[in-house]
């Protein structure tokens, strides 16, 4: 087990630095820096006027010597300082990434009870009118990305029956708020999980053991509740843990439809504004976030199942 | 003022409008079901509820598509310059041509309608050939990954975990910028072909096709030199004209091209769907091989590369073909996702991400919604229709 997890981690190191040494690439590409010196400076810069300048901030030194204090700066939590936002990136990305913990917290709490719930009632009864009635209800919802339902439900709720107001307000965790891009994020998730829980539950659901305690005389309730339902749930815990990388991806999009403030509209101003440095972070905390998770969700899934423990 | 048509008449001329979809539906429905008991596992669909309505959602919007130009009433981008018709409600008829907008006109008083009857086209033609590349890659890689494993194996896991751990929306920024896709021209002595880092991963993963056809060929006319040469020889010659024509965009006889965004497009597209397929792929070839018909095929003697090919790869089309349906589904989201933050194609394409996304601001007021409605239930109703055919097929595919 300890070896494995060092492998993991080992793995996780390698692609950490192969995926931030690729994003380092990208963001410093000449193009860019150019547009820096002309934003930073004036857009009537020459040639050799935007030479200086690069000159003079540091960024025509050999890109591996630039990449080496990067890594050193970022580890050390000295991330550089943002173009665009006039702070620290720390600042910036710490503040950001709060806002959006709190929204995933919500996301979370309303996604993964109910995913769970719809998926063990339908592979409970394998075929039957429930079963077959919400899994073309967790079709429909994996078929609508972010930006789809987000629309439809703004236009539903807040458009023409004005309940809400369509947009969202960072650091003010209320009912009228949150509601639309809690709904929006966990729409799409729900989906997914739902029919993965249902799946895993009919496999559990037609083995030996299950019929044994059938045939013991146990009443179908505690058959479900207390034998079916922890070796069910090993492959929905991975898989809401592989979630992460879709959530942020879907935290962009929601972000950017509810005017947001957070981590991922952070991004978009990021990326739109040529902030390198602030890129860099944020892709940095993207990875970390993605490349944890699958690491939590291996460990879990090892400890969660005892056949590949003992191995 | 500009008139008005009352729901009825606009629910009523959202079914007519479409008459040569229904028309090619019921005609295809109609002559596959003689054939069905020839056409495998899509012959039984005919017996599956779900499956059937996938089908159809399916067909309605590749018949769409093909018809588009019957269908639209006007071109994408024809503006109409009646006052009234600028974010006009569905069902506004514009007072110089006589021309109703079904479902509205938009911010530049575009006839929706037609704008999402349009991008239908866009939409099926980018997807499926996207994902279909995204397969060429991911089985080029997967099937050795899977069969030798190795030192193969590690190399194109660890890339496919690379792109996978990487948030994808982060990797189409960093791909997308101005900076990064403006091709500039590079000199290689004989000519000049235009560079950029998305033209170079295109040129990667366009050559993946070529690679698997051609291998394909060698190894199943090993024995057989003269077929061998002259397919060898068609695959090269319409591999490479049609290569250069949409990679580079150098068609010496001007007839292939394809705009500079759109090969952006397939490049983002195909980098972010081959790692699912690498990895579905070397699952299903690591389950295969050990199949008793594989030891058969080792037994002869057959080299390792024929295996894969025309043993194995043959025999995990089921899943595959479940997998594929899935997928574009996936490439279309995918496709929306890049249109919704403006990164696609150009800003007036009718593809409907780019539609979405120009509805968005408007989306807050009951009497705009609809700029951005339409194109979202267009894409929400592909996307089902696809997963739903892909349940359908699993279904009738689980019960031999």
């Amino acid at each position: 087990m300890f070896m494995f997890v060092l492998r993991r981690i080992g793995a996780m190191l390698a692609t950490m630095f192969a995926l931030t040494f690729i994003v380092f690439y990208l963001v410093n590409l000449p193009g860019n820096l150019e547009k820096i010196a002309k934003t930073e400076g004036n857009m009537r810069m020459t040639d050799e006027q935007v030479a200086s300048w690069l000159e003079k901030e540091g960024y025509s030194r050999p890109f591996l010597i630039r990449y080496g204090e990067w890594i050193v700066g970022t580890v050390q939590g000295d991330m550089g300082y943002s173009r665009v936002f006039r702070k620290p990136v720390s600042e910036v990305v710490g503040e950001r990434l709060g806002h959006t913990g709190i929204l995933m917290f919500w996301v979370m709490i309303v996604m993964v009870p109910m995913s769970l719930i719809i998926g063990i009632m339908a592979g409970m009864r394998e075929g039957s009118f429930l079963d077959r009635s919400l899994s073309v209800g967790s079709i429909a919802s994996t078929s609508a990305p972010e930006y789809v339902t987000g629309i439809v439900f703004t236009i539903i709720f807040a458009s023409y029956l004005g309940w809400f107001k369509g947009i969202a307000k960072a650091g003010d965790v209320t009912f009228e708020n949150f509601t639309l891009p809690v709904m929006t994020m966990a729409m799409y998730g729900m989906g997914y999980i739902a029919r993965l829980t249902r799946a895993s539950m009919v496999e559990v659901m037609t083995s030996q053991y299950i019929r044994t305690a059938r045939l013991k005389g146990l009443n179908f309730r505690s058959v479900v509740l207390k034998h079916a339902l922890r070796n069910a749930l090993i492959t929905p815990f991975t898989v809401i843990m592989l979630q992460f990388p879709w959530l942020l991806t879907g935290v962009v999009v929601v972000e950017a439809m509810f005017n947001y403030k957070g981590f991922g509209f952070a991004l978009i101003q990021a990326a739109g504004n040529n902030d390198i440095e602030l890129l860099l972070a944020i892709s940095w905390v993207a990875v970390i976030v993605v490349l944890v998770t699958q690491l939590i969700s291996d460990i879990g899934y090892a400890y969660l199942n005892p056949r590949i423990r003992v191995k | 003022m500009s008139e008005y048509i009352g729901t009825g008449e606009i629910l009523l001329l959202s079914v007519t409008r479409f008459w040569p979809t229904w028309l090619a539906i019921a005609i295809t429905l109609a002559v596959c079901w003689p054939l069905r008991e020839r056409l495998g596992v899509f012959g039984r669909l005919y017996g599956s509820m779900i499956g059937m309505c996938g089908l159809i959602i399916v067909l309605f919007w590749v018949f769409t598509a093909i018809f588009a130009d019957a269908i639209a009433v006007i071109g994408p981008l024809e503006q109409s310059f009646a006052a009234g018709m600028k974010k006009g409600t569905p069902g506004v008829t514009d007072p110089q041509s006589g021309i109703i907008f079904l479902w509205g006109g938009d911010n530049l008083a575009r006839d929706v309608f037609s704008r999402v009857v349009h991008g239908s086209r866009i939409v099926l033609i980018v997807a499926p050939a996207a994902t279909l590349i995204a397969y060429m890659v991911g089985a080029t890689l997967g099937l050795p990954a899977g069969y030798l494993q190795g030192w193969s194996d590690s190399i194109s896991s660890f890339l496919a975990n690379l792109i996978l751990a990487f948030p994808i929306i982060l990797l189409f920024y960093l791909l997308v910028t101005p900076e990064v896709r403006t091709p500039h021209p590079v000199d290689l002595g004989l000519f000049t072909i235009p560079w950029s880092i998305p033209i170079g991963l295109a040129a990667v993963f366009f050559l993946f096709p070529i690679i698997f056809i051609c291998t394909m060929w060698f190894t199943k006319y090993e024995n057989n030199q003269a077929k061998l040469i002259s397919y060898l020889g068609v695959t090269l010659v319409i591999g490479f004209w049609a290569y250069s024509a949409l990679v580079f965009n150098s068609d010496p006889f001007g007839v292939l091209a394809m705009e500079p965004n759109m090969l952006n497009v397939f490049a983002a597209v195909i980098l972010g769907s081959s790692p699912g397929v690498f990895r579905i792929v070397r699952g299903l070839t690591m389950d295969i091989k050990t199949r008793d018909y594989v030891a058969a095929a080792q037994t002869r003697g057959e080299r390792p590369w024929y295996i894969m090919l025309w043993e194995i790869l043959p025999n995990a089309r089921g899943p595959l073909i479940v997998d594929f349906c899935l997928r574009i589904g996936y490439t279309t989201i995918l496709l929306g996702t890049l249109g919704f933050f403006g990164l696609g194609l150009q800003p007036e394409s009718a593809d409907w991400g780019s539609m979405i996304n120009h509805g968005r601001p408007f989306v807050r007021l009951a009497n705009t919604a609809h700029l951005a409605l339409f194109p979202a239930l267009a894409l929400m109703s592909l996307v089902l229709g696809l997963n739903l055919l892909a349940d359908g097929l699993r279904e009738e595919s689980m019960k031999d």
